[in-house]
Protein backbone atom coordinates (compact mmCIF):
# COMPACT_ATOMS: atom_id res chain seq x y z
CA UNK A 1 0.00 0.00 0.00
CA UNK A 2 0.93 3.64 -0.53
CA UNK A 3 1.61 6.36 2.29
CA UNK A 4 -1.60 7.67 0.73
CA UNK A 5 -3.89 4.78 1.32
CA UNK A 6 -2.61 3.78 3.99
CA UNK A 7 -3.87 7.42 5.28
CA UNK A 8 -7.17 6.93 3.64
CA UNK A 9 -7.70 3.63 4.90
CA UNK A 10 -6.61 4.00 8.62
CA UNK A 11 -6.28 7.75 9.60
CA UNK A 12 -9.63 8.05 11.64
CA UNK A 13 -9.34 4.64 13.25
CA UNK A 14 -5.77 5.73 14.58
CA UNK A 15 -6.94 9.15 15.13
CA UNK A 16 -8.99 8.21 17.64
CA UNK A 17 -6.73 5.52 19.65
CA UNK A 18 -4.58 8.62 19.61
CA UNK A 19 -7.06 10.64 21.28
CA UNK A 20 -7.90 7.82 23.40
CA UNK A 21 -4.54 7.85 25.19
CA UNK A 22 -4.73 11.41 25.14
CA UNK A 23 -8.19 11.03 27.48
CA UNK A 24 -6.21 7.88 29.26
CA UNK A 25 -3.89 10.94 30.37
CA UNK A 26 -6.26 13.45 31.38
CA UNK A 27 -8.22 11.10 33.48
CA UNK A 28 -5.09 10.03 35.26
CA UNK A 29 -4.22 13.42 35.78
CA UNK A 30 -7.69 14.38 37.11
CA UNK A 31 -7.20 11.90 39.48
CA UNK A 32 -3.73 12.96 40.81
CA UNK A 33 -2.09 9.98 39.67
CA UNK A 34 2.07 9.54 40.45
CA UNK A 35 5.05 7.56 40.55
CA UNK A 36 2.93 3.88 39.50
CA UNK A 37 5.83 1.98 37.31
CA UNK A 38 3.10 1.03 34.72
CA UNK A 39 2.26 4.94 34.46
CA UNK A 40 5.88 5.67 34.25
CA UNK A 41 6.49 3.33 31.53
CA UNK A 42 3.61 4.16 29.58
CA UNK A 43 5.47 8.21 29.37
CA UNK A 44 8.15 6.50 29.00
CA UNK A 45 7.14 5.13 25.21
CA UNK A 46 5.47 8.29 24.17
CA UNK A 47 8.55 9.60 23.38
CA UNK A 48 9.16 6.54 20.87
CA UNK A 49 6.00 7.80 18.75
CA UNK A 50 7.33 10.73 17.72
CA UNK A 51 10.81 10.05 16.83
CA UNK A 52 12.57 9.44 13.74
CA UNK A 53 13.71 5.97 13.98
CA UNK A 54 11.97 3.17 12.59
CA UNK A 55 10.60 -0.55 14.79
CA UNK A 56 8.47 1.70 17.40
CA UNK A 57 6.38 -0.91 18.16
CA UNK A 58 8.98 -3.22 19.10
CA UNK A 59 11.31 -0.58 20.89
CA UNK A 60 8.11 0.58 22.90
CA UNK A 61 7.32 -3.50 23.96
CA UNK A 62 11.33 -4.27 24.72
CA UNK A 63 10.37 -0.90 27.11
CA UNK A 64 7.89 -2.62 28.68
CA UNK A 65 9.92 -5.63 29.27
CA UNK A 66 11.51 -7.09 32.17
CA UNK A 67 15.42 -6.36 31.07
CA UNK A 68 16.70 -9.22 33.94
CA UNK A 69 18.11 -12.37 31.67
CA UNK A 70 17.94 -14.88 34.43
CA UNK A 71 15.35 -17.02 35.54
CA UNK A 72 13.73 -15.89 38.86
CA UNK A 73 13.92 -18.73 42.23
CA UNK A 74 9.52 -18.68 42.80
CA UNK A 75 6.87 -17.22 40.91
CA UNK A 76 5.44 -14.15 42.18
CA UNK A 77 1.97 -14.90 40.73
CA UNK A 78 0.72 -15.84 37.67
CA UNK A 79 -0.37 -12.70 36.28
CA UNK A 80 1.10 -9.75 34.19
CA UNK A 81 0.66 -6.64 34.09
CA UNK A 82 1.84 -4.76 31.30
CA UNK A 83 5.09 -3.30 32.33
CA UNK A 84 8.02 -3.79 33.94
CA UNK A 85 7.42 -3.13 38.32
CA UNK A 86 11.15 -2.85 38.62
CA UNK A 87 10.79 0.10 36.30
CA UNK A 88 11.85 3.92 37.28
CA UNK A 89 12.05 6.87 34.93
CA UNK A 90 15.81 6.27 34.65
CA UNK A 91 15.66 3.10 33.72
CA UNK B 1 -12.33 -19.16 2.01
CA UNK B 2 -11.22 -22.95 4.21
CA UNK B 3 -9.20 -22.44 7.09
CA UNK B 4 -7.44 -24.22 9.80
CA UNK B 5 -8.14 -22.99 13.36
CA UNK B 6 -3.97 -23.97 14.68
CA UNK B 7 -4.79 -22.60 18.20
CA UNK B 8 -7.97 -22.58 19.85
CA UNK B 9 -9.20 -23.71 23.32
CA UNK B 10 -12.31 -25.28 22.80
CA UNK B 11 -13.78 -26.78 25.90
CA UNK B 12 -14.24 -23.31 26.90
CA UNK B 13 -16.37 -22.57 24.15
CA UNK B 14 -19.91 -22.85 23.08
CA UNK B 15 -21.86 -24.94 20.55
CA UNK B 16 -22.68 -21.33 18.84
CA UNK B 17 -18.61 -20.57 18.55
CA UNK B 18 -18.41 -23.83 16.92
CA UNK B 19 -21.42 -23.24 14.03
CA UNK B 20 -19.69 -19.61 13.67
CA UNK B 21 -16.60 -21.22 12.66
CA UNK B 22 -17.95 -23.88 10.05
CA UNK B 23 -20.10 -21.03 8.90
CA UNK B 24 -16.64 -18.87 8.39
CA UNK B 25 -14.98 -21.70 6.59
CA UNK B 26 -13.08 -23.66 9.57
CA UNK B 27 -12.03 -27.12 8.74
CA UNK B 28 -9.87 -27.53 11.54
CA UNK B 29 -9.00 -27.11 15.37
CA UNK B 30 -6.26 -27.77 17.23
CA UNK B 31 -6.70 -27.51 20.98
CA UNK B 32 -3.63 -27.15 23.26
CA UNK B 33 -3.37 -28.65 27.23
CA UNK B 34 -3.81 -25.24 28.95
CA UNK B 35 -4.96 -23.69 32.24
CA UNK B 36 -8.18 -23.77 33.21
CA UNK B 37 -8.40 -20.41 34.74
CA UNK B 38 -7.64 -22.09 38.19
CA UNK B 39 -5.06 -24.72 39.42
CA UNK B 40 -6.56 -28.00 39.64
CA UNK B 41 -5.95 -30.15 42.68
CA UNK B 42 -4.43 -33.23 41.53
CA UNK B 43 -3.45 -34.99 38.69
CA UNK B 44 -6.88 -36.87 38.39
CA UNK B 45 -8.46 -33.45 37.11
CA UNK B 46 -5.72 -33.47 33.73
CA UNK B 47 -6.52 -37.23 32.78
CA UNK B 48 -10.03 -36.12 32.67
CA UNK B 49 -9.34 -32.77 30.65
CA UNK B 50 -6.72 -35.45 28.29
CA UNK B 51 -9.67 -37.05 28.34
CA UNK B 52 -11.66 -35.03 27.08
CA UNK B 53 -9.29 -33.40 24.76
CA UNK B 54 -8.69 -36.63 22.86
CA UNK B 55 -11.94 -38.33 22.82
CA UNK B 56 -15.07 -35.85 23.62
CA UNK B 57 -13.92 -32.83 22.15
CA UNK B 58 -13.09 -34.76 18.65
CA UNK B 59 -16.83 -35.52 18.94
CA UNK B 60 -18.69 -32.44 19.71
CA UNK B 61 -16.53 -30.52 17.08
CA UNK B 62 -17.36 -33.53 14.26
CA UNK B 63 -21.03 -32.10 14.71
CA UNK B 64 -20.00 -29.05 13.28
CA UNK B 65 -17.91 -30.63 10.37
CA UNK B 66 -14.98 -29.66 12.11
CA UNK B 67 -12.00 -31.52 12.46
CA UNK B 68 -10.25 -31.76 15.87
CA UNK B 69 -7.04 -32.01 17.09
CA UNK B 70 -5.06 -31.74 20.20
CA UNK B 71 -2.06 -31.18 21.56
CA UNK B 72 -0.96 -32.30 25.57
CA UNK B 73 1.15 -31.55 28.45
CA UNK B 74 1.37 -29.62 31.88
CA UNK B 75 0.57 -25.94 31.17
CA UNK B 76 3.67 -23.64 32.31
CA UNK B 77 0.72 -21.48 34.82
CA UNK B 78 0.71 -25.00 36.64
CA UNK B 79 4.30 -26.16 36.24
CA UNK B 80 5.37 -24.13 39.34
CA UNK B 81 4.62 -27.17 41.31
CA UNK B 82 6.58 -29.72 39.73
CA UNK B 83 5.44 -32.57 42.12
CA UNK B 84 2.37 -31.93 40.26
CA UNK B 85 3.85 -31.41 37.14
CA UNK B 86 6.29 -34.42 37.35
CA UNK B 87 3.13 -36.24 38.08
CA UNK B 88 0.85 -35.14 35.48
CA UNK B 89 4.19 -35.78 32.83
CA UNK B 90 3.76 -39.51 33.55
CA UNK B 91 0.32 -39.77 32.51
CA UNK B 92 0.70 -38.12 29.00
CA UNK B 93 2.40 -41.07 27.22
CA UNK B 94 -0.82 -43.27 27.36
CA UNK B 95 -2.60 -40.75 25.30
CA UNK B 96 0.05 -39.95 22.35
CA UNK B 97 -1.26 -42.66 20.61
CA UNK B 98 -5.02 -41.64 20.30
CA UNK B 99 -5.45 -40.42 16.97
CA UNK B 100 -5.76 -36.98 17.44
CA UNK B 101 -2.37 -35.95 19.18
CA UNK B 102 -0.32 -33.76 17.26
CA UNK B 103 2.59 -33.07 20.27
CA UNK B 104 3.48 -31.66 23.23
CA UNK B 105 2.33 -28.08 23.78
CA UNK B 106 1.42 -25.53 24.89
CA UNK B 107 4.34 -25.77 26.87
CA UNK B 108 7.03 -22.95 28.19
CA UNK B 109 7.30 -20.80 30.86
CA UNK B 110 4.76 -18.22 32.87
CA UNK B 111 6.71 -16.25 35.28
CA UNK B 112 10.16 -17.44 33.76
CA UNK B 113 10.82 -19.38 37.18
CA UNK B 114 13.52 -21.85 37.78
CA UNK B 115 10.74 -24.74 38.30
CA UNK B 116 8.76 -23.78 35.19
CA UNK B 117 12.17 -23.83 33.38
CA UNK B 118 12.71 -27.62 35.01
CA UNK B 119 9.38 -28.79 33.83
CA UNK B 120 9.99 -27.24 30.40
CA UNK B 121 13.10 -29.19 29.99
CA UNK B 122 11.35 -32.69 31.08
CA UNK B 123 8.90 -31.97 28.24
CA UNK B 124 11.32 -31.35 26.21
CA UNK B 125 12.95 -34.24 26.50
CA UNK B 126 9.36 -36.26 26.66
CA UNK B 127 8.88 -34.97 23.06
CA UNK B 128 12.38 -35.81 22.08
CA UNK B 129 11.78 -39.69 23.40
CA UNK B 130 8.34 -40.01 21.53
CA UNK B 131 9.41 -38.25 18.42
CA UNK B 132 6.52 -35.61 19.10
CA UNK B 133 6.18 -32.06 17.49
CA UNK B 134 6.22 -29.05 19.80
CA UNK B 135 4.26 -26.05 20.75
CA UNK B 136 5.31 -23.21 23.04
CA UNK B 137 3.81 -21.05 24.78
CA UNK B 138 5.76 -17.86 25.32
CA UNK B 139 4.85 -15.58 28.56
CA UNK B 140 2.21 -12.63 28.65
CA UNK B 141 3.36 -8.96 28.26
CA UNK B 142 6.21 -7.93 30.55
CA UNK B 143 7.91 -11.73 30.80
CA UNK B 144 7.71 -12.44 27.06
CA UNK B 145 10.78 -11.25 25.64
CA UNK B 146 12.67 -12.67 28.73
CA UNK B 147 10.73 -15.74 28.53
CA UNK B 148 11.25 -16.20 24.84
CA UNK B 149 15.36 -15.88 24.97
CA UNK B 150 14.73 -18.10 27.99
CA UNK B 151 13.08 -20.53 26.08
CA UNK B 152 15.28 -20.66 22.66
CA UNK B 153 17.97 -21.25 24.73
CA UNK B 154 16.63 -24.46 26.58
CA UNK B 155 15.62 -26.17 22.98
CA UNK B 156 18.60 -25.55 22.04
CA UNK B 157 19.99 -27.34 24.65
CA UNK B 158 18.44 -30.49 23.20
CA UNK B 159 20.17 -31.40 19.98
CA UNK B 160 17.70 -34.27 19.27
CA UNK B 161 15.05 -31.32 18.82
CA UNK B 162 14.36 -29.90 15.19
CA UNK B 163 13.57 -26.84 15.29
CA UNK B 164 11.58 -27.50 11.89
CA UNK B 165 9.36 -29.30 13.91
CA UNK B 166 9.09 -26.67 16.90
CA UNK B 167 6.68 -23.87 16.79
CA UNK B 168 7.03 -20.75 18.92
CA UNK B 169 3.34 -19.02 19.50
CA UNK B 170 2.62 -15.58 20.64
CA UNK B 171 5.07 -14.03 19.09
CA UNK B 172 5.30 -9.89 18.56
CA UNK B 173 7.20 -7.72 17.26
CA UNK B 174 9.94 -7.71 19.74
CA UNK B 175 10.37 -11.92 19.62
CA UNK B 176 9.14 -12.70 16.05
CA UNK B 177 12.58 -12.06 14.76
CA UNK B 178 14.45 -14.13 17.67
CA UNK B 179 12.31 -17.32 16.77
CA UNK B 180 12.22 -16.75 13.19
CA UNK B 181 16.40 -16.37 12.81
CA UNK B 182 16.66 -19.41 15.52
CA UNK B 183 14.91 -21.63 12.81
CA UNK B 184 11.77 -22.79 14.44
CA UNK B 185 8.19 -21.72 13.59
CA UNK B 186 6.17 -18.80 14.44
CA UNK B 187 2.70 -18.77 15.56
CA UNK B 188 1.24 -14.79 16.23
CA UNK B 189 -2.20 -15.23 18.76
CA UNK B 190 -4.91 -12.47 17.21
CA UNK B 191 -6.00 -10.70 20.91
CA UNK B 192 -8.06 -7.96 21.17
CA UNK B 193 -6.15 -6.02 23.68
CA UNK B 194 -3.18 -8.38 24.62
CA UNK B 195 -0.57 -10.14 22.33
CA UNK B 196 -1.10 -9.00 18.19
CA UNK B 197 -3.71 -6.99 16.93
CA UNK B 198 -4.96 -8.27 13.21
CA UNK B 199 -3.39 -5.43 11.91
CA UNK B 200 0.14 -5.84 13.71
CA UNK B 201 0.02 -9.44 12.13
CA UNK B 202 -0.34 -8.23 9.30
CA UNK B 203 2.66 -5.45 9.75
CA UNK B 204 4.95 -8.53 11.12
CA UNK B 205 3.95 -10.72 7.65
CA UNK B 206 4.94 -6.97 5.73
CA UNK B 207 8.21 -6.93 7.48
CA UNK B 208 8.96 -10.83 8.00
CA UNK B 209 7.34 -12.58 5.10
CA UNK B 210 4.92 -15.37 5.28
CA UNK B 211 7.64 -18.22 5.77
CA UNK B 212 7.14 -20.94 8.87
CA UNK B 213 4.80 -18.04 10.90
CA UNK B 214 0.60 -18.76 10.98
CA UNK B 215 -2.00 -16.86 13.41
CA UNK B 216 -4.36 -17.92 15.26
CA UNK B 217 -7.09 -16.77 17.63
CA UNK B 218 -6.19 -18.84 21.12
CA UNK B 219 -10.15 -18.33 21.79
CA UNK B 220 -10.50 -19.77 25.52
CA UNK B 221 -12.33 -18.65 28.33
CA UNK B 222 -11.12 -14.85 28.08
CA UNK B 223 -11.47 -12.14 26.21
CA UNK B 224 -10.64 -13.54 22.87
CA UNK B 225 -12.68 -13.39 19.09
CA UNK B 226 -13.04 -17.40 17.93
CA UNK B 227 -13.13 -15.25 14.14
CA UNK B 228 -9.79 -13.50 14.63
CA UNK B 229 -8.55 -15.74 11.77
CA UNK B 230 -10.99 -15.13 9.01
CA UNK B 231 -10.77 -11.70 10.19
CA UNK B 232 -7.51 -11.63 9.46
CA UNK B 233 -7.92 -12.64 6.08
CA UNK B 234 -10.35 -9.79 5.16
CA UNK B 235 -7.54 -7.65 6.76
CA UNK B 236 -4.81 -9.13 4.21
CA UNK B 237 -6.47 -8.64 1.63
CA UNK B 238 -7.39 -5.06 2.37
CA UNK B 239 -3.28 -4.38 2.43
CA UNK B 240 -3.47 -6.18 -1.08
CA UNK B 241 -2.19 -9.39 -0.46
CA UNK B 242 -3.45 -11.87 -2.70
CA UNK B 243 -5.79 -15.06 -2.14
CA UNK B 244 -3.29 -16.94 -2.72
CA UNK B 245 -1.14 -15.42 -0.20
CA UNK B 246 -4.03 -15.30 2.26
CA UNK B 247 -4.43 -19.09 1.56
CA UNK B 248 -0.82 -19.71 2.26
CA UNK B 249 -0.98 -17.97 5.59
CA UNK B 250 -4.07 -19.76 7.19
CA UNK B 251 -4.16 -23.43 4.78
CA UNK B 252 -0.67 -24.31 3.50
CA UNK B 253 1.34 -23.20 6.41
CA UNK B 254 -0.99 -24.75 9.00
CA UNK B 255 -0.85 -27.52 6.92
CA UNK B 256 2.93 -27.96 6.44
CA UNK B 257 3.73 -27.59 10.20
CA UNK B 258 1.06 -29.88 11.14
CA UNK B 259 1.59 -32.69 9.28
CA UNK B 260 4.92 -33.72 10.42
CA UNK B 261 3.09 -35.17 13.08
CA UNK B 262 1.96 -37.83 10.87
CA UNK B 263 -1.53 -37.47 11.84
CA UNK B 264 -2.94 -34.32 10.54
CA UNK B 265 -5.53 -35.29 7.93
CA UNK B 266 -7.97 -32.99 7.36
CA UNK B 267 -10.32 -35.03 5.53
CA UNK B 268 -10.43 -38.20 7.04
Amino acid sequence: MTGNEILNQFFMANRARLLDIAAFLDRLQRAGASGDYRMESFKACLPILSDQHPDKTRRILELLSDPDPDPIDTSPGKGASGAWPGFTSGS
Amino acid sequence: MDYIEPHAHMVSRTTDDYVTLSLAGCRAVCEPAFWAGFDRSSAHGFHDYFLQLTCHEPRRAAQFGIRHFSWLCINPKESEDTVLAREVLSLIPQFLSASNVLGIGEIGLNKNTRNELEILHLHIELAARHRQLILVHTPHLEDKLKGTRLTIDALREHPDIDPARVIIDHVEEHTVKLVLDAGFWAGMTLYPQSKCSIERAVDILDCHGLERIWMNSACDWGISDPLAVPKAVQHMLARGYTRQQAVKMVWDNPVAFLSQSGRFDIHA
